[in-house]
């Protein structure tokens, strides 16, 4: 098993390495390098040079794929385009926020689904279960500012429970800071709750329809023991598996989330500074959302193999 | 009705109406719409009326013209991203299924590198090298899409080419060109109709999403996902602006939807799994 592990995770890395040279690459071939985003409509080919020398952008592309990971790595990742300030201590603290937002957006939405999804599986075909499918239809075909605003019209202005905008600031207590992602936050969970549901309901029945629980039932094992002692942890694999796909996708949903609610996060950085073309900004963002991406997978298939006691205790 | 001896089902039958009455909206935009696209009529975010039959927007512009006028811009920019990106994904996702060795190889592990990135990151990312146009967007998306249409057409495609009859056809000395289109293609259409729809879904929500965000079709264009954007302020006063196109936004998805669920529910009953 250990082997297993090892080859997974040096194909995790082998990823997230080939995602760096990609979004490197991705701002290096395509026309219209830095220097001239910087000069805008004023360029002149003096001005223009003397940028590129200042940036080091003479230099061959490897070298400087090289240089830029390095410093990347040690969290140096240069300075703004727009105000030349280093972006990193910005990126610190907007990276926090959205790590707090996404994170109480998982801690809601996980176990809520997995219970729904239970629920659904026992009761096949009821009016809850039909319930969900239609629900799922919707909030598939949606896009997240709509469910955003549709919070924000009946929780926010109609019922005045929660503010519509997420301003969030250091000097907040964490109750404070609950309370003004709390909106923000449960338009994320509506985003991956059905999905997640659904899921968790077909890899349970799955494992319902086997030989082995049927003999369970024959012996008269309750329904809720079958479930929970039989059925779930032999469906535990199909669910962290939906689980990690669903956190990949908040990392999405929130760049969305964030525009809708101003939250001060990474998400709305990346987009003022794609709008502003502040590229090296964008590249950090984009590089860090990647990685977290990279990473959820790649923790979602170790656990996967760590759950399934076959993988396990190989003969 | 029947579509390929099949009966539509009356949720296929909900579907293929909405989808048409969105058509004819796009199409007919200039006959059907009371109001110019661009032009103010009255005051800002007037409530509906029989005049106004949406209400009116952040600059006093009619809502229901608009969103004629913004069907016809999304729509059809959704649908050249979904062409160009079923060209490239099925030309490439054939080639390296029927030719295999090492083109099969280097695009699998592009492709694999390129979903290895959430599409919005990866998107944002050229967009904020490239600038926003039109011609980018449709670029950027089409190809980042084809990913999805190269993985299931290879997988379709190498179900085929062990076929008895590709394996006559390459005996008999017929080209990659012939084996491509008369061979593969014909009996991998099902799954790929079905996924033609869903990746225009993809493109359509994607498209206002990034139109959402201020990054995609730039004004004087109406379009659904950026009258979401300029009608926001409108919730704060208690105003539903902002909600009429997105609700054109999720109605059209859920119509395409709909048909999709039934053609790939006739088709796993006709065929068997898969395709």
């Amino acid at each position: 098993m250990l082997g297993l592990i090892a080859r997974r995770l040096g194909l995790g890395l082998l990823t997230l390495w080939a995602v760096s040279i990609l979004i490197f690459a991705g701002t290096e071939i395509l026309p219209g390098d830095v220097a001239s985003a910087i000069l805008g409509q004023s360029r002149t080919p003096e001005a223009e040079k003397a940028i590129r020398d200042s940036l080091g952008l003479n230099r061959p592309a490897p070298v400087r794929y090289v240089d830029w990971l390095y410093h990347f790595v040690q969290g140096d990742v240069g300075k703004s385009l727009a105000n030349q300030r280093d972006i990193a201590p910005e990126i610190r603290a907007r990276l926090a926020n959205t790590m707090f937002l996404a994170g109480v957006a998982a801690c809601v939405s996980v176990p809520l689904s997995i219970f729904l999804g239970l629920i659904a599986a026992i009761r096949q075909n009821s009016f809850f279960d039909r319930f969900i499918n239609a629900i799922t239809l919707m909030t598939i075909s949606v896009p997240e500012f709509f469910i955003g605003y549709l919070l924000i019209i009946f929780i926010s202005v109609r019922l005045d429970w929660f503010p519509s905008l997420a301003m969030v600031s250091d000097d907040m207590s964490f109750g404070e800071r609950l309370y003004t992602v709390a909106l923000p936050a449960a338009t994320l969970v509506m985003v991956v709750l059905a999905h997640m549901m659904r899921l968790t309901r077909a890899a349970v029945i799955s494992v319902l329809s086997s030989p082995f629980i049927e003999m369970a039932i024959l012996k008269g094992i309750p329904k809720w023991r079958i479930v929970l002692e039989h059925a779930l942890p032999n469906a535990l694999a199909p669910i962290i598996n939906v689980v990690a796909v669903n956190m990949a996708y908040l990392i999405v949903g929130v760049v969305v989330v964030e525009v809708v609610f101003v939250y001060p996060g990474m998400g709305q950085l990346m987009v003022d500074s794609v709008s502003k073309r502040d590229v090296p900004v964008v590249q950090t963002c984009g590089l860090i959302f990647a990685s977290a991406y990279v990473l959820l997978n790649m923790i979602a298939d170790l656990l996967g193999i760590l759950s399934n006691p076959r993988l396990r205790h190989p003969r | 009705m029947r579509l390929f001896g099949h009966r539509f089902s009356i949720a296929a039958l909900i579907g293929l109406a909405i989808i048409a009455i969105n058509l004819l909206g796009a199409v007919l935009a200039p006959v059907i719409a009371p109001y110019g696209e661009s032009t103010p009529v009255g005051d800002v975010w007037a409530p509906p009326s029989a005049e106004y039959w949406l209400g009116l927007d952040n600059l006093g512009r009619d809502m229901f013209s608009r969103l004629l006028y913004g069907a016809r811009t999304t729509i059809s920019i959704a649908l050249v991203i979904t062409c160009l990106s079923f060209a490239i994904g099925i030309a490439m996702g054939f080639s390296a299924a029927v030719v295999g060795g090492w083109i099969d190889t280097m695009l699998s592990r592009l492709v694999d590198t390129l979903m290895a990135i959430p599409t919005l990151i990866l998107a944002l990312i050229v967009l904020s090298v490239l600038g926003t146009s039109i011609p980018v967007l449709v670029g950027t998306i089409a190809v980042l899409d084809s990913t999805r249409v190269f993985r299931l057409s290879r997988a379709v495609g190498l179900n085929i080419a062990v076929m008895d009859y590709v394996e006559v056809a390459r005996l008999r000395g017929e080209g990659l060109r012939w084996i491509v289109w008369r061979e593969v293609l014909p009996n991998a259409l099902p799954p790929l109709i079905a996924e033609f729809g869903l990746r225009f879904c993809f493109a359509f929500l994607f498209i206002a999403s990034l139109s959402f965000l201020g990054l995609g079709i730039q004004p004087p264009y109406a379009d659904w996902g950026g009258m979401v954007r300029d009608n926001a302020q409108a919730i704060n006063f208690g105003g539903m602006a902002p909600m009429i196109p997105a609700i054109a936004i999720g109605q059209l998805t859920i119509g395409v939807n709909l048909l999709v669920d039934w053609f790939l529910s006739i088709h796993s009953r006709a065929h068997g799994e898969g395709a």
